[in-house]
């Protein structure tokens, strides 16, 4: 890996995404500001991308694919919401409505404390860090990988959907929760509001997309590329693996939930649909567009991908789904490390008879 | 008189109802280079496999001097011990430069068993003596298959391995690669290391080896030196003579 200080993409893009979150906060205000509308896109575009750098922490760099990163999101974005909806009736007094819908008084027990952001926050860690933990300890020990392990991460997301479509778990149902007031004593909302959420998700883009940079740039980044290109190879050379998976594992479950947490406030909204199959795949597409194993590849992927969707989610809805299924049959079949070979202008021609004559000889 | 490094004894791994091995026993000494050959099937990787921990016998044990059951430990856990293993397969971090994979084979942990001077020359070392220094920060996609393979011997080297196991160091290589690999394996003989090689090439078998066990069908069917197994009436029979 080359050097921080060379690595020009890299560095062009963090200065980018500090850009526009300082050029935000000074214009705010004046007439030059962004559209409430815009800014809050950005912010949204902004969330997630931090998901998609946590799914190719663990693809890209480990070889790992999960299909199920929704969840870990979802985590985030619902203890977001329970602590916004707790919040927003200590200081309104506000019933939140699903609480009205069930005919409930009271807060179900289980909702003590939320109105505390350290103890919401800390229940989102632990939560996340355990289903992450329990689940990779099981599957890594049992040495499950590959397209099995996506399918049960598919499986366990959709499991969780499931689940929060029950109106009774006290978590909202299939109307899930809204009408967010207050955030850290701060009407929602207003300009102000937006523009702060819009760069808040920005520079914890910024700073996770550094930590990263930093992680896969260290010593500890090359057993990660290691364990990615031959596990077996590297646990007969005296490394246990088993201890390096689950932990990028956990932390690339812990960004996630950062972007659900993000996320939340600033789309006013969580109900079951982040943990459809359909998201957890999208974001897997996301990172393939912009470029696995590359984290500026990651943002990118995301950030285009996102924000093709959100202006044709006005101007054509329908044709969204085929750009999307498009744009993967080009990357598979033109692109294979996604706009990152546009950017090297490596363009490396789909698998003819020689190539495919090696990687058979290859795999014998 | 020899210690004994390795002491397979009564070895048997089935692949349903395939004996792989068959009550194998075999010892190899410390200061030797031993090479295990014999037709496909024989059971030569198979026998690989249960030393570095990755395959499970079914019975027998594996003590390594003496004392640590290697059937008993995992395979990271054996690599610690200090029992190395090249595969048969050039394996190597396509995504790593050459250097990287030295460091990585010096280091055996996520504890770094080195400092940074000594692990720089320890990589150095390494390097010169598989004929890599010219490659160091190439990465290892970029190599020919000959140094793929010498590099893969110089990630399993860098540690200091007390057994040291090649398999199928010179498959595909040119007739001056397996000579370099030849003189690479004598030169890593030392007295307190045990070489094992699995090879089909005859002559570069003679060449490196001090004794030679011939596997057929899981068992041993001849233990000696080469010139001796060139003569066997069994060994011509089953291996050499077709």
């Amino acid at each position: 890996m080359m050097p921080l200080s060379k690595d020009r993409p890299f560095l062009a893009l963090l200065l980018a995404l500090v850009g526009v979150a300082l050029a935000m906060g000074l214009l705010a205000g004046t007439p030059f500001a962004l559209s409430r509308y815009l800014a809050n896109a950005i912010g949204q575009l902004a969330a997630f991308a931090v998901l998609a750098l946590a799914l190719d922490l663990i693809w890209g760099y480990l070889g790992i694919l999960s299909l199920g990163h929704g969840l870990f999101f979802a985590v985030g974005g619902y203890v977001m919401a329970m602590y916004l909806l707790k919040h927003s009736f200590v200081v309104t007094g506000t019933v939140p409505d699903f609480l009205q819908f069930m005919g409930w008084k009271d807060f179900p027990f289980y909702w003590a404390g939320f109105e505390f952001f350290p103890y919401a926050l800390f229940v989102a860690v632990a939560v996340t860090g355990l289903i992450a933990g329990i689940f990779g300890y099981v599957s890594f020990r049992s040495r499950v990988g590959g397209v099995y392990f996506a399918i049960i991460t598919q499986a366990l997301v959709y499991v969780a959907m499931l689940l929060m479509f029950r109106n009774d778990t006290g978590f909202g149902g299939n109307n899930g929760m809204t009408g967010f007031a207050v955030l850290f004593g701060w009407p929602m909302g207003t300009s102000g509001m937006i523009t702060a959420l819009a760069i808040a998700s920005l520079l914890v883009l910024a700073g996770v997309l550094v930590g990263c940079r930093l992680l896969v740039g260290s010593r500890f980044g090359a057993l990660m590329l290691a364990t990615r290109d031959d596990e077996t190879r590297l646990r007969t050379l005296g490394y246990e693996t088993l201890r390096l998976k689950l932990g990028v594992w956990c932390l690339s479950a812990l960004i996630a939930m950062c972007a659900g947490m993000l996320y939340v406030p600033q789309v006013g909204i969580i109900n079951p649909r982040v943990l459809s199959p359909e998201l957890s795949l999208e974001i897997a597409v996301w990172v393939a567009i912009g470029g696995r194993g590359h984290l500026a590849g990651a943002v990118i992927g995301a950030l285009l991908v996102n924000a093709v969707k959100f202006w044709l989610s006005f101007a054509a809805p329908d044709i969204w789904p085929f750009i999307l299924s498009g744009l993967i049959v080009l990357v598979v079949l033109v692109f294979p490390n996604g706009l990152m070979d546009l950017a090297t202008f490596k363009l490396v021609r789909p698998m003819g008879p020689r190539r495919a004559a090696a990687a058979l000889e290859e795999g014998r | 008189m020899a210690v004994t490094a390795l002491l397979v004894d009564g070895l048997t791994v089935r692949f349903g109802s395939f004996r792989a091995i068959d009550a194998l026993s075999l010892a190899i000494d410390y200061g030797e280079v031993r090479a295990v050959i014999g037709p496909n099937g024989a059971g030569k990787t198979t026998l690989l496999d249960v030393i570095s921990g990755i395959t499970r016998p079914k019975e027998g044990r594996v003590l390594f001097d003496g004392a640590f059951d290697l059937t008993q430990a995992s395979d990271s856990a054996i690599a610690r011990a200090g029992i190395r293993r090249k595969f048969q397969k050039p394996s190597v971090f396509e995504g790593l430069s050459v250097r990287q994979h030295i460091a990585i084979g010096a280091d055996a942990g996520f504890r770094r068993a080195l400092d940074a001077p000594a692990l720089e020359d320890r990589v150095s070392e390494v390097l010169e003596t598989v004929g890599l220094a010219g490659h160091a920060t190439h990465l290892a996609g970029e190599l020919s298959h000959g140094q793929k393979q010498w590099l893969e011997i110089g990630m399993v080297l860098a540690s200091d391995p007390k057994v040291l196991m090649l398999d199928e160091p010179v498959a595909g290589l040119t007739d001056e690669e397996t000579e370099r690999t030849a003189q690479l394996v004598r030169r890593l003989n030392r007295p307190d290391r045990a070489i094992i090689v699995v090879e089909h090439d005859m002559d570069f078998v003679e060449r490196i080896a001090d004794r030679v066990t011939v596997l057929h069908e899981g068992r041993t069917l001849f233990e000696g030196p080469m010139d001796k197994v060139r003569a066997d009436a069994g060994v011509i029979e089953v291996y050499l003579g077709r």
